[in-house]
């Protein structure tokens, strides 16, 4: 499937994954994040089960310690 | 426009700043002196003679809450902007409720999951509330890392995205001044496409 990530188009080899599996995926290991499906918040404890799939767009935004 | 027509149009909006420390310090300063009506304050921190080094107290108010300290001081710079404080540690429960009449709210947390527990909630309770988020600013230099993204239309990161404080690389004044400002232009710019009162759009 082809997606939409921070405004870059990126292909899955799978027809859809979870955020959980995205985070893996593009080794997105900084632990403390916004993530947006299509505009719509997914919560952290909603990463396992938040599908993403063609054609979503998908923004992500890393929360650095630090003010 | 004339810089008293924009504060006549600021001076009836009301913005939430989550946190007083290096941003929130900054940015509040910065969004009174542009001629902000209200500003609503939280933080249950007490002034550290470390956070002197960037965070917009004076040497005599070490000891002081921030939040009193900063009311303090802004009275001092512009009197006519209301300051609402709250000497409390900010959670999923009490965000709605502090911030419900802010027409928007600046992220000043220092800790990542602190920031990440406040974006949930005001994501979660008010998806359409211009929300402005400062995310990396630790050490010096590097100022063309310094950008502001927005993700929709109502959601503005400020900062690198990258830089994480450490012992090795601490908070600093420019830096963190610098997107303690960014953060104040983003309230300022977005406010001032508002008319009267009515939602962002």
């Amino acid at each position: 499937m082809k997606i939409t990530l921070n405004n870059r188009p990126e292909e899955f080899i799978k027809d859809e994954i979870t955020v959980s599996e995205m985070l893996n995926i593009k080794r997105f290991t900084y632990k403390m994040r916004i993530v947006k499906i299509n505009g719509k918040l997914i919560k952290r404890d909603e990463y396992d089960n938040a599908i993403i799939r063609d054609g979503d767009n998908v923004q992500m935004l890393y929360l650095m310690s630090g003010g | 426009m004339k810089f008293s027509e924009i504060k006549n149009h600021l001076a009836g909006y009301t913005v939430g700043i989550a946190g007083a420390g290096g941003l929130g310090s900054n940015c509040a300063v910065a969004l009174a002196r542009s001629g902000i009506g209200h500003l609503i304050i939280a933080d249950h921190d007490i002034i550290d003679i470390g956070n002197l080094n960037r965070q917009y107290y004076f040497i005599d108010q070490v000891g002081m809450k921030k939040t009193e300290a900063l009311k303090e001081n802004i009275r001092r710079i512009n009197p006519d902007t209301r300051i609402d404080i709250y000497n409390t540690e900010l959670t999923r429960d009490n965000i709605p409720v502090i911030f419900r009449d802010c027409d928007i709210i600046v992220e000043a947390f220092d800790q990542s999951e602190m920031k990440e527990m406040l974006a949930e909630t005001i994501l979660s309770v008010w998806p359409e509330r211009p929300l402005i988020i400062g995310s990396g600013l630790a050490g010096y230099g590097k100022t063309n890392k310094l950008k502001e993204r927005t993700i929709g239309n109502t959601l503005i990161a400020c900062g690198d995205e990258e830089s994480e404080t450490s012992d090795d690389l601490p908070p600093m004044a420019p830096r963190v001044g610098i997107v303690a400002n960014m953060q104040a232009n983003a309230v300022v710019e977005i406010l001032m496409k508002m008319k009267d009162h009515e939602n962002y759009t």
